[in-house]
């Protein structure tokens, strides 16, 4: 298989009153786990449902009730865990973080802090063709979703719906690898696809079911260096965490804004407090969540309602075979096989439908006349009508059924543009058509001499200043296209106009 | 490790136990007997023993991904002090 080799895209750099500073980024990813019913209990996890419907009394935190782990979410951690080249750890364990919030009816998060069920693995992040970061993972564990606390209801209450309480989430901690505003988002994007590619997360960031805390801090160039060559934090600058980011454009401006507003107080002598933030889209800031008297004390201790938790080494090889080919494996076979560019290939396999729709198409055909007809063609069409691939009007083998006939010399382009809009529209089955309305590229050059033929003798002299001057050859071309209904294999056409101009 | 007044009035507030003024020594007091008692098992030697996380061999039970619970709003809500609309409904908290 062909390997690609990257060199590191160049950290942000903000330019300050009197030095550079650059920019230090990791991400704390909550991606909710797609599982039919929650982590520890059996009540489901559809979203949108009426409030407090999906709520067993596990979830409310009634007395005596006791948490049984679902398998499958599990499961879903460790593929996940095994999708991003991570350690899979067979022995871990539940601990109690404990805080007290409305939409968290226990008083405490079920949560692993100590022994995560995954370990340390990495995510390729590209920033371009033969630009990459590769993201060290620190770790993936599990824990329970909160519930949902709404504001906006009522002036003086806020209203709690704690269907979202105990849905199983993985959260995905990076080292800090990531070294500006969109590389955050390159990166947050590369996890959401590998994640749909394994099926273990929808990555709706809409929903909320993939949100990131944001943990920036600025140092001076060289600095990172250090660190990396040490892994001494000390090398780094004070870090401050923005939660609860669920929209890329968001968090690429709160990252901006923090590091700003970071640079401002150390240029002015000041130092950064460690704390949580709150961006405000609104405003384009960030603020300050709690005070510092208030600041966090979980007081974490394994949970008693959970004995360890123990896997197989058999289990997991189980769900490495059953791992489906991930993103970065399938944009070098498409690059390799297919002979795509790496642009190309990045648009198809961004999401796994429309990378299975392209190789349906291809399969047997032309790769790159096939991924010029499903990315310029087909996509700019469904997105046009504001579709997705899944509900795409012309199937894999339509599409593929136009291509073959342009590869045949059956179709030009130009009627293979208009045979789509057909296909898209009406539906059919693309020779048929092709047969049915006599839109068949005519390549009898027999015929296609005729029309020349005839056409040079109904404007004698439109041939007298064509011979005088080639360039005039092409309105010959037009005519006779034109004569044709566009049929006429242009080539052929060419060919004889210029021999008989020529002649 | 001796825990004094404004920590047991610390760890009062984060466990959200109302705890008046004059009965927070004793509180203390009482944190360091146990403190005390933690620290005389802190002299076992426990290297290389394995934690013991429960008295019968057993291995964590497991539930299969199947919804078999919920859809009882009413019962959900039923010792909500106030609920409306299907939510429970709490003093304002907003950050």
């Amino acid at each position: 298989m062909l390997d690609l080799t990257y060199t590191a895209p160049a950290p942000k750099v903000i330019a300050g009153a009197k030095h550079d500073w650059e920019l230090v980024i990791g991400l704390e990813v909550h991606a909710q786990v797609s599982s039919n019913a929650k982590l520890f209990s059996g009540a489901s996890t559809q979203f949108g449902a009426e409030p407090n419907s999906n709520v067993a009394f596990v979830d409310a935190a009634m007395p005596g009730m006791l948490p049984v782990i679902n398998e499958y979410c599990v499961e879903q951690a460790v593929r996940t865990g095994l999708g991003l080249k991570a350690d899979i750890n067979l022995y871990s364990a539940f601990d109690r973080k404990n805080y007290f919030y409305p939409d968290l009816p226990q008083g405490y998060q079920i949560s692993q802090l100590y022994y995560p069920i995954v370990g340390e693995g990495e995510v390729l992040v590209e920033m371009g063709e033969g630009v990459a970061r590769v993201v060290r993972i620190e770790r993936i564990h599990l824990e329970q979703d909160a519930g949902k606390s709404i504001h906006d209801m009522d002036p003086n209450m806020s209203f709690v719906d704690l269907n979202r309480t105990g849905v199983a989430l993985m959260e995905i901690v990076s080292r800090p690898d990531i070294r500006g505003p969109e590389e955050a988002a390159a990166y947050v994007t590369k996890l959401r696809q590998i994640m749909r590619y394994l099926g273990t997360c929808d990555g709706n960031m809409q929903n909320g079911n993939l949100r990131a805390d944001v943990n920036v801090s600025v140092c001076r160039p060289g600095d990172y260096e250090r660190y990396m060559e040490t892994q001494d934090f000390d090398h780094l600058g004070t870090r401050c965490e923005i939660k609860n980011m669920n929209s890329m454009r968001f968090m690429q401006a709160a990252i901006d804004f923090e590091a700003r507003r970071q640079i401002a107080i150390l240029e002015d002598g000041g130092k950064i407090d460690q704390e949580t933030r709150l961006y405000d889209p609104d405003k384009n800031e960030t603020r300050s969540m709690r005070s510092k008297e208030e600041a966090h004390d979980y007081r974490y201790f394994p949970c008693p309602d959970l004995l360890p938790l123990t896997i197989e080494q058999d289990w997991v090889d189980g769900i490495a075979e059953t791992l489906p080919e991930l993103p970065d494996a399938k944009k070098l076979r498409f690059i390799s096989d297919f002979g795509l560019s790496d642009y190309d290939a990045s648009v198809l396999t961004a999401d796994v439908a429309n990378a299975t729709f392209f190789e349906d198409v291809a399969k047997g055909r032309d790769g790159k006349l096939a991924a010029n007809w499903v990315i310029n063609e087909l996509f700019g069409r469904l997105k046009k009508d504001e579709k997705t691939i899944k509900d795409s009007p012309v199937s894999a083998e339509q599409l593929g059924g136009i291509i073959t006939l342009i590869t045949k010399g059956d179709i030009s382009g130009k009627i293979a543009k208009e045979l789509f809009e057909i296909v898209y529209t009406e539906g059919g089955d693309p020779a048929e058509i092709v047969e049915s309305r006599g839109m068949k590229q005519v390549t009898d050059m027999g015929a296609i001499e005729a029309a020349v033929n005839e056409i040079m003798a109904a404007n004698p002299a439109q041939v007298e200043k064509a011979k005088e001057n080639p360039k005039l050859a092409g309105w010959f071309v037009g005519q006779v296209m034109k004569a044709t209904g566009g049929k006429a294999n242009p080539k052929a056409v060419n060919e004889i106009i210029a021999k008989k101009l020529n002649g | 490790m001796s825990i004094d007044k404004e920590t047991a009035a610390r760890v009062a507030h984060l466990a959200r136990i109302r705890v008046k003024d004059e009965d927070l020594p004793a509180l203390a007091e009482e944190f360091n007997a146990i403190l005390g008692f933690i620290e005389q098992l802190n002299e076992v030697d426990v290297e290389g023993i394995e934690p013991m996380t429960s008295v019968t061999p057993q291995r964590l039970k497991r539930r299969k991904d199947v919804v078999t619970d919920g859809n009882q709003q009413e019962k959900i809500l039923a010792n909500a002090p106030d609920a409306r609309e299907g939510f429970f409904a709490v003093p304002k908290v907003v950050e």
